[in-house]
């Protein structure tokens, strides 16, 4: 591994490591059962060069940012290290996003450079607001048919340059991404992350998690996400590990990829994880009764024997046949994105498989606390990271208050947005909005969210002002979303919901087709951005003098009904 | 050849006998993650399952961002 701490930006590191692995491995692409590529340090670098020279002759500065909306694949890494060999600012967009929220963020980031798939490219060019000002120059389109329009852009597979591109330093201060945490809707959230939090969060990971020559990521949170970038791009790239990219996340081929690429980590969303956890319960409870309960005593002592430390051999030996399910190298499963169940991490730490999960979010740059495993636990979000400050402040009688965090791990602030950066980085403290408590072992229990927020099971953060503007025209006097457990707190982080909250007109009632109208209005968001459930009231929304809704003061009001009987169904 | 309203209907079919819901509680224009209660794993899910029963292969990316049954279908049309 290189010594990051001699090192001031993401790309002189990553310039280091494709000399210094040239010969390893570090990409491995399959689609369904074919392999599509299979690249070495030395390859990769030969692609990233090209392009990066390429961007430089089509003007291409230091600073100047990038955007990539792209599947996990090659193309992304190799674009990537492209760009911060040029000196750029990377801006990772979701490449789940409607068009019109890459649009809008598109837009909002400044980039200059578009680096996306063929597919994503078609809707982006079919969007009304395609033709809206962007500062767009260059964009690269991936995969293209041939003989289509691209409409302007070119090929990327066809934009290279021969010769040596400048290599163009960075300090550790400047800007290395702008992430987008949310706010694709009215307000986007663009975390300005230098180059110092990516080295700093690194050398903290692998010091607990590390990787080397041989390792092998499979990765499948998308890459734009803050763990898969760090976990599954520059992790193991500094470490000279590989990286395997599916183009397909059928679970078949999934569970295939594991034996086949004799996978060492890989990082899931807690909702993959519960379903791993279901399918493999479903098969232990097929097996005959004698099977079963042989397999039972062998989890069980492999249980007894994995208690004050994981021993990865020897529960590869107890538990033969599931650990070469998964490859027979699986050393640990990370899940991030979103808060995971303490069962569901029990049960694979169980069967010898530990699950590296923690506590973090963009702005702190990933991961906050992670689990050591020294011993492994459940019920907890595990300890600080080395290096990170975390302290819980306003805390009730039991210790619980609102965690925050200091640590050169903290992004420099959003993009455009002075205000929300100092009322989230306050006398340089990351105020997370999330309540937790330390137990007496240093280990960081959660208990609910003090914001107005929801994180999805598939990981996905919603802010509800960001999606009041589907309700636009539905016919009431006025109308706001809100997460349900802001309003009634509950100390829990999984199963949040959405309600939308209405005040009907002077003598309008709630009618049947009412609820049709909201509920077709619900079924035009993305899946996880819709509403659970109403919220009728009969008094006006507060509000300020400039008339915006006065949230808190809503959400206090509302806090005095019951949960249940104020909730209806939609 | 099907046609377009043959390979609607077959959709329906094979998602209401996999997901074990009433064919006749479904509609072309119905979004698919609601009506049959199912996240985006599930639907990956479903995708394996229409692409053994047509026969095609249903890239991922095609299918990105798509949540009603008319316009699966229109995708898996144009691959047949």
């Amino acid at each position: 591994m290189l010594d990051l701490s001699k090192y001031q930006s993401i790309g002189s590191a990553l310039k280091d490591a494709l000399d210094q692995f040239a010969a390893e491995v570090c990409l491995i692409e399959s689609d369904r059962e074919r392999e599509k590529e299979r690249l070495t340090y030395r390859g990769f670098k030969e692609r990233a060069h090209r392009l990066a020279k390429a961007l430089q002759d089509a003007g291409f500065n230091a600073s100047d940012r990038a955007a990539i909306i792209m599947t996990n694949q090659s193309k992304w890494l190799i674009s990537a290290c492209a760009i911060f060999y040029c000196g750029g600012v990377l801006v990772p967009l979701d490449y789940k996003l409607t068009p019109e929220e890459q649009l809008h963020l598109l837009q909002h980031s400044g980039a200059s450079v578009l680096i996306t798939e063929y597919p994503i490219w078609r809707q982006l060019s079919a969007s009304p607001l395609h033709s809206s000002p962007t500062n767009l120059k260059s964009i690269l389109v991936t995969e293209a048919p041939a003989n289509v329009d691209l409409f302007g852009a070119h090929r990327w597979e066809e934009f290279r340059s021969n010769g040596e591109p400048a290599f163009i330093p960075r300090r550790r201060g400047d800007i290395a991404t702008i992430v987008y945490s949310s706010g694709t809707g009215g307000r986007p959230k663009g975390c300005m992350m230098t180059h110092e939090n990516y080295l700093e969060q690194c050398i903290a990971l692998t010091s607990i998690y590390p990787f080397a020559p041989g390792f092998r990521y499979l990765s499948i949170l998308p890459t734009n996400h803050a763990i898969d970038f760090m976990v599954g791009f520059f992790g193991p790239f500094i470490c000279g590990a590989a990286v395997v990219h599916l183009r397909t996340l059928r679970p078949e081929y999934v569970r295939e990829a594991f034996p086949k690429y004799k996978i060492t980590y890989v990082s899931l969303v807690p909702l993959v994880l519960k379903n791993l956890q279901i399918g493999l319960q479903a098969r232990f409870d097929a097996l005959p009764p004698r099977k079963r309960k042989i397999f039972n005593a062998l989890v069980g002592v492999n249980k007894a024997l994995t208690k004050a430390r994981p021993r990865p051999g020897l529960s590869r030996r107890l538990l033969k046949q599931v650990h070469e399910g998964f490859g027979g190298e699986l050393r640990a499963i990370i899940v991030g994105g979103a808060f995971t169940e303490p069962q569901t991490l029990q049960f694979f730490y169980d069967l010898g498989i530990p699950v590296a999960n923690g506590y973090g979010l963009t702005e702190a740059g990933t991961a906050i606390t992670v689990n050591d495993l020294k011993p492994f636990r459940a019920d907890t979000v595990g300890k600080p990271l080395p290096g990170l400050e975390v302290r819980i402040v306003n805390s009730n009688s039991e210790g619980i208050g609102e965690i925050s965090v200091r640590s050169k791990t903290v992004m420099s602030g959003y993009l455009n947005e002075p205000e929300l950066t100092a009322e989230t980085i306050v006398d340089g403290w990351l105020m997370t909005g999330d309540l937790g408590r330390f137990d007496s072992a240093g280990h960081l229990q959660l208990f609910g969210r003090k914001k107005n927020m929801i994180v999805t099971e598939e990981g996905k953060n919603i802010y509800p002002e960001d999606i009041e503007a589907a309700f636009e025209s539905v016919p009431a006097k006025e109308f706001c979303v809100f997460a349900a457990n802001y309003i009634w707190p509950q100390r829990s982080m999984v199963g949040e919901q959405l309600v939308l909250v209405l005040r009907l007109e002077q003598g309008q009632t709630f009618t049947d087709e009412l609820r049709r109208d909201i509920s077709a209005h619900n079924s035009r968001l993305l899946n996880y951005k819709r509403v659970h459930g109403l919220v009728l009231v009969n008094e006006d929304f507060p509000r300020t003098a400039s008339l915006k809704i006065k949230r808190n003061v809503l959400a206090e009001r509302l806090a005095q009904s019951d949960r249940a009987s104020a909730i209806l169904p939609l | 050849m099907r046609t377009i309203d043959q390979t609607t209907q077959e959709v329906l079919n094979l998602a209401s006998k996999h997901f074990e819901v009433p064919a006749e509680s479904l509609a072309p224009d119905d979004d698919f993650f609601r009506k049959l209660g199912i996240n985006s794993l599930q639907a990956l899910e479903l995708l394996s399952r229409l692409e053994n029963h047509f026969g095609i292969e249903l890239p991922d990316y095609e299918v990105q961002g798509v949540s009603d049954f008319r316009t699966l279908a229109s995708r898996i049309q144009s691959r047949l």
